[in-house]
């Protein structure tokens, strides 16, 4: 008798959010929410096609795990490799480019390993390493965390040597990661949408940026309908093209924070 | 220190201003966590019953495993409840994943063995005052089980209360299973998760002070009821 209340109970409380039948459900990572893109952008959209849009903002990894569920219509994430793999594999529809802007690294006023200026990414990260300044890493297999890895793989450092040493591996967010490393006074890499955003800034700038090897490139995917027989592919499309579109494009374009813009749409004619 | 000064004056202008976004968030947060506590009790309360007035082989692993259920990590409890509920998983297909259902379900796992370690510990002192004289009347299980716990009934109310407050207080299950998704399963532990990554301290410590002040108010309410039931009694 009680699992019955219990069900019904649950059912109850579900239903309001079943009814909803033409939302979509975007798996997402985090700068683009955090930094209020997505607060920006949905209105408009809802405005143009009346489909609500839902976003999961999580770690670029644990996006295309979730979507790889079929927990999700659409991806919007930043690890081009992976992404292509996610579409190979059947998952994803089709991946276009979307728009992109560029990882900094920031770090104290203090500078220890006076990187400050640096536009070459190489030479700044073995800088950090030798004076064996504090770096605080990502360390969750997200898109930030990916390119951070990449970029250490083209020095001659292994920072996973000197791992919970002056390498510090957060396993959370872009965020988190920001806020533990300027706790502790270490060197950060992130986005520079999160960090323009970001307001726990302290004494904390941009010391290294320019370096085309930076270039911080968002996909979009619509989730495929052949795998994941649940998806909303009409939705999903329909979000797709309209951030492919001109109308949407612009609107990317037109989102600032404090005068500056933070995404550059590049979605291909 | 200067951000608790600011936090609380964030606190105060939220609780004043009535902001719709947070009336939302507050109102699905008490929604979520009142209901997990419901179902939690309905499912609790029997089981602490039940272990407390019977003697069986085993019992004292159950008693065991009882107790230690109440340390299950949220983030766990999250995680199973999000490989059932996902669209790849047995239960994918009743779309519940991301909906505050799923959220009331992780809670209720959550604090399901809370309920019934702590009631079982109260029914079972009870017990042993009133075993003699249940055995004189005659009672079965059923009638001894539902004596004991009107009987406790206060004492459960406690018990409730700190199932509550453990659900209402968690980030870690109603993230992975929501999802924060906004105007759908933001709940205020993870909106203060939210703006905590977004930099936004005082902000994030002021959500905290408004959360303190709900279960502040759900713990006063039931304060005042259980009063009001003890004076009427004596009346």
């Amino acid at each position: 008798m009680k699992p019955l209340h219990l069900a019904a109970l649950l059912c109850a409380v579900s239903l309001p959010s079943a009814a909803l039948a033409d939302d979509i459900l975007v798996q997402s990572t985090t700068s683009t929410a955090n930094s209020g893109l997505y607060d920006h952008l949905l209105p408009i959209f809802a405005k143009a096609t009346g489909i609500q849009v839902n976003v999961v903002a999580v770690g670029t990894g644990q996006a295309i795990r979730n979507a790889r569920n079929c927990d999700g219509d659409v991806l919007l994430v930043h690890a081009k490799p992976a992404e292509e793999k996610f579409v190979a594999d059947g998952f994803g529809a089709s991946r276009t480019d979307l728009m992109y802007n560029d990882f900094v690294i920031v770090g104290p006023a203090a500078d220890p390993a006076a990187v400050a200026g640096m536009d070459d990414v190489q030479p700044a990260l073995e800088k950090i390493a030798a004076a064996q300044a504090l770096f605080a890493s990502r360390g969750d297999d997200s898109g930030t965390h990916k390119k951070e890895v990449s970029l250490w793989g083209a020095t001659s450092v292994d920072p996973a040597n000197a791992s919970g040493d002056w390498y510090r591996e957060t396993g959370s967010g872009m965020g988190a990661t920001l806020n533990a490393g300027i706790g502790m006074g270490a060197y950060v890499m992130t986005d520079r949408a999160t960090w323009i955003s970001f307001k726990n800034k302290q004494d904390y700038k941009i010391l290294v940026e320019g370096d085309a090897d930076l270039f911080n490139q968002y996909g979009v995917i619509p989730v495929s309908a052949e795998k994941c027989p649940s998806v909303n592919i009409e939705g999903a499309q329909a979000f797709a093209d309209w951030l492919l579109s001109d109308d949407g494009q612009a609107a990317i374009a037109d989102y600032e924070v404090d005068g500056q813009q933070l995404f550059f749409p590049n979605a291909p004619d | 220190m200067q951000d608790m000064g600011e936090a609380l004056a964030v606190a105060m202008t939220l609780v004043l201003s009535g902001d719709g976004d947070l009336v939302e968030i507050v109102g699905l947060s008490l929604r979520v966590s009142l209901t997990a506590t419901v179902a939690a009790c309905a499912i609790g309360l029997p089981i602490g019953a039940l272990v407390a007035t019977n003697r069986f082989p085993g019992r004292g692993a159950v008693l065991v495993v009882m107790n230690a259920l109440m340390g299950l990590p949220p983030v766990v409890v999250g995680l199973i409840v999000y490989l059932h509920l996902s669209r790849a998983g047995p239960l994918g297909f009743l779309g519940l994943l991301y909906t505050p259902a799923a959220m009331i379900i992780a809670q209720t796992i959550l604090i399901a063995p809370i309920v019934a370690a702590l009631s079982r510990q109260v029914i079972e002192d009870m017990h042993a005052e009133y075993a003699d004289h249940f055995r004189s009347l005659c009672l079965n299980t059923r009638q001894t089980v539902q004596a004991l716990l009107w009987d406790a009934r206060y004492a459960l109310l406690t018990v409730a209360l700190a199932g509550f407050g453990r659900a209402v207080a968690e980030v870690g299950a109603v993230m992975i299973v929501g999802g924060n998704i906004d105007h759908m399963t933001r709940v205020m532990t993870t909106a203060i998760a939210l703006e905590t990554s977004k930099g936004d301290l005082p902000l994030a410590l002021g959500l905290g002070i408004v959360l303190m002040i709900l279960a502040l108010g759900v713990n006063a309410l039931v304060h005042s009821l259980r009063l009001t039931a003890v004076r009427q009694a004596y009346a």
